[in-house]
């Protein structure tokens, strides 16, 4: 079994991160294990955890009580998930299950903000990382709400 | 098992004696006889929505209404819709009503013209707190054809407007082709104490406004969270967003009210069919406060 | 007390009828203990009993010649009272309007004979929900009023029956017009049965002077308490209905929904068959010449894909979330929407469903395990709950 540390090494949001930093990291996290079906977070809940996605698939969902349940975001191995850790007052916008087993390294928010107050060039780090996938998701949550393809549902 | 099937068990006429109870409307139906009111006005908002003012027929008098209620209206031969009261019934003595056409019944209630009878069954179901707002700032947020059951709330808060501290109201649409009522939020934009803001998911060509869904907008409005009544109407995806985020910036959740929508076939209380948990939204609804709707919206498929 | 023999029973079917009602009662038809309508004591199931079981129900023949000596049919009174088709008006079009047209269909007016502890109790709770809210319906009060209801005690509780765990039975409290129960002749226990009798109303007081009665004896007293004591003790089913409201309120996620649910079907039979359940529809209709338009009013159950339908799609589309609201509905939320249970315990749900599916065993599975609690994911090595059987 590979400790934490070598699982957050290998994973593509920490490339590059120093050793030191990712012992310190490390320290905030442990792996979990969700079956499908699964919610790793529901809206509205408290929201003090991050997640590194080593395999599997999660659906970012919202529920709609006439259509149903609409995933807005897909997301898998090599990603990672759950930001609302970053701002209070920390809690979920959306839902995220579980499409199939997946396995996860979860983070405590409490903790990682106290090691990014404690060591602020950590945070800066964590930080642009952060922000570089949130950007993506932005752009591309942008173009998805063009309705490019147009279609039957489009007006 | 050697039983009669359920589906002859009921469908079968009861043996019955004098009167045929199973065809015969035995007493009075009651609270389900609708009052024939006649179209005096149509104005098309959108090319699905349409605005009827109504007034009785030989029936009499308006039944009075508050904002936040609705109606049960029936297009003659194709069904009944419930409809929110979109304005403010003092006004005019008419009874005002904003559809947009979804199915068959709203279809044919978007396709009445001037003159032409409508059925009116109502008003039921409670009300946004106007009153309850007076003294304090006001929120109103609406998205879509939310804004309809909203407008007569903002009208009659205008009416008083000294009752209130600041009132801001705050819309999004889905394009600028799907505002609804931009008479009115012309009037209330050009008022110097009333904000006004409005946003839409997508603009093509001369839209200078706002792009973008209605929460951020909330940084626009200028009401203080500790003392504020918030109202949200439209869809529900979009009341249960801005209700987190005024949580989120300090409005107590019974502070926030919203309006939600069920399947009814009755209005009164007496089909079974406008359930969500233990609440009847045309009794117990449609306007609801959050910290008795969040629990249970929150439950997937209640 | 009083006591009447069979021809007693006769006298009191004559005076009904003659009184204007008509009478309906127990009968057997298709293999199964029918309501319809009785001329006599003769088209009452004499010597039948049933055997029932989730999704299992059988006529017997018994040893006796009782006449109540079984347990409820598929049927249950709502069917009259509250019924399954009904035409709430019609209108027609005059010129530049339409007019609706007055009602003038006379009120039925029924006796019904052989009503159940747990049927009254239903019917008390049917007529607080359609006619004790802000917007009664003025044609099931007048139908309700116009009934004359002669309950009969059980002595037989079936298979499926648990009135006694929902305080609805084996006796009749009150709600009726006459009881009676039913108690072999002491001289002669293979013969005819007789029955004690009692009124619970002026005009069950104004019946029973009117037929040929007797005051009872102490042993028949005596016997007619035994028979609900002795039935008590014998129900085929039990629920713990303590803190059911609050167990359902806090069970909406719990994976029991989800296992029930790939063995319901959504047939609805239990809706049909429950003497509580009320929920209709409405059709608008209009004739050929869309001159005419009718209101019609049908019953429909929540078990229905599109009972929840808004503009969209249904609120409840899985089978799952249909089969928690319906026993949420029955058992707990019932309770904050009318102030009652929903439930009386008659079986019929249990008997009827093709399945089997039992709301008591439900109950039990939901009180059994806890309700899992949601949290962000769990150790790799410990073991998972939740979504898995």
């Amino acid at each position: 079994m590979r400790g934490l540390e070598q699982l957050l090494a290998e994973h593509p949001f920490f490339e590059g991160m120093r050793g030191e930093d990712l012992a310190l990291i490390a320290g905030c996290g442990k792996n979990a294990r969700f079956g499908a079906g699964e919610y790793l977070f529901r809206e509205g809940e408290p929201a003090d955890h991050f997640f590194l996605l080593r395999s599997g698939m999660v659906s970012v969902e919202v529920h709609d009580p006439a259509r149903g349940t609409i995933t807005v975001l897909s997301a898998g191995e090599g990603e990672v998930l759950g930001f609302s850790w970053l701002m209070p007052p920390y809690h979920w916008v959306f839902d995220a299950r579980a499409l199939d087993l997946t396995r996860s390294v979860v983070f405590d928010g409490a903790c990682l903000r106290e090691k990014c107050e404690g060591d602020p060039r950590l945070g800066y780090d964590l930080l642009k990382r952060v922000t570089g996938v949130m950007m993506r998701r932005l752009e591309a949550a942008s173009v998805q709400l063009l309705d490019v393809y147009g279609g039957a549902a489009a007006s | 098992m050697t039983a009669p099937a359920p589906g002859s068990a009921v469908s079968e006429a009861p043996d019955a004696g004098p009167s045929d109870a199973g065809h015969a409307a035995a007493g009075a139906a009651g609270p389900m006889r609708t009052r024939v009111y006649a179209v005096r006005r149509t104005r098309r908002e959108t090319p699905d929505v349409l605005t009827l003012e109504l007034e009785p027929g030989v029936d009499g008098e308006v039944e009075a209404s508050a904002p936040g209620q609705f109606n049960m209206l029936y297009a003659f031969g194709v069904g009944e819709a419930p409809i929110s009261v979109s304005g403010d019934p003092g006004a005019s003595g008419r009874l005002v009503h904003t559809i947009r056409s979804v199915g068959a019944t709203t279809r044919a209630l978007c396709g009445l013209r001037r003159g032409d009878p409508v059925g009116v069954r109502g008003p039921y179901g409670t009300s946004w707190p106007v009153a309850e707002a007076e003294g304090r700032d006001v929120l109103a947020v609406a998205g879509g054809i939310g804004l309809a059951p909203l407008r007569g709330a903002f009208a009659r808060i205008l009416a008083r407007r000294d009752r209130y501290g600041r009132v801001s109201l705050l819309y999004g649409a889905r394009s600028p082709r799907d505002v609804v009522f931009e008479e009115d939020l012309r009037r209330w934009r050009s008022r110097f104490d009333v904000e006004v803001e409005i946003t839409v998911d997508h603009a093509v060509g001369l839209w200078r406004g706002h792009v973008g869904v209605v929460t951020p907008l909330l940084d626009y409005a200028h009401v203080d969270p500790d003392d504020c009544v918030a109202m949200l109407c439209g869809p529900e995806v979009m009341m249960r967003h801005v209700a987190r985020d005024l949580g989120r910036r300090g409005v107590a959740s019974d502070r926030i009210h919203v309006s939600l929508e069920r399947n009814m076939e009755c209005g009164v209380g007496l089909c079974g069919h406008c359930q969500l948990g233990g609440e009847l939204v045309c009794r117990d609804g449609p306007v609801f406060r959050w910290d008795r709707a969040e629990p249970l919206l929150r439950v997937r498929e209640l | 007390m009083h006591v009447i023999q069979r021809e007693g029973l006769d006298a009191l079917i004559r005076q009904l009828s003659a009184e204007g009602r008509t009478v309906l009662g127990p009968t057997v038809d298709g293999g199964a203990i029918a309501l319809g309508q009785i001329g006599s004591a003769r088209d009452l199931p004499e010597g039948w009993t049933d055997e029932q079981e989730g999704g299992f129900y059988r006529l017997r023949r018994r040893e006796d010649r009782a006449l109540f000596g079984y347990a409820v049919g598929p049927r249950s009174w709502k069917a009259w009272l509250h019924p399954a088709e009904m035409r709430l008006w019609r209108a027609r079009r005059t010129d530049g309007a339409f007019e609706l047209e007055a009602e003038d269909a006379p009120i039925p007016r029924y006796a019904f004979l052989g009503v159940r502890p747990c049927e009254l109790h239903a019917i008390r709770i049917q007529a607080h929900v359609l006619a004790g809210g802000a917007h009664p319906d003025p044609g099931y009060r007048a139908r309700r009023e116009e009934a004359f209801l002669v309950a009969v005690n059980c002595g037989e509780p079936g298979g499926t029956c648990f009135c006694a765990s929902m305080g609805t039975g084996p006796g009749a409290d009150d709600g009726y017009d006459l009881v009676l129960t039913e108690i072999p002749d002491p001289g002669d226990p293979g013969g005819a049965t007789r029955f004690t009798a009692e009124a619970g109303s002026a005009r069950g007081e104004e019946v029973l002077g009117r037929i040929p009665v007797r005051e009872a004896s102490s042993g028949e007293v005596d016997a007619a308490r035994a028979v609900v004591e002795e039935a008590a003790g014998r129900m085929g089913r039990s629920l713990g209905a303590e803190g059911l409201p609050e167990l359902l309120a806090a069970s909406p996620e719990h994976p029991r929904w989800g296992e029930t649910a790939e063995r319901c079907l959504a047939c609805g039979n239990c809706t049909l068959v429950c003497p509580t359940c009320f929920c209709t529809s409405v059709d608008d209709t209009t004739d050929l010449t869309g001159e005419v338009a009718e209101r019609w009013r049908r019953w429909d159950s929540c078990f229905a894909a599109d009972f929840s339908y808004i503009h969209g799609g249904s609120v409840r589309g899985s089978r799952a979330s249909r089969y928690r609201q319906w026993l949420t509905h029955k058992l707990g939320t019932w309770h904050e929407q009318f102030g009652t249970s929903g439930c009386v315990g008659c079986g019929r749900c249990i008997t009827w469903c093709p399945v089997g599916i039992d709301l008591t065993e439900e109950v039990a599975a939901l009180r059994r395990t806890p309700v899992p609690a949601a949290a962000p994911g769990r150790a790799a090595d410990a073991p998972t709950s939740g979504g898995e059987p």
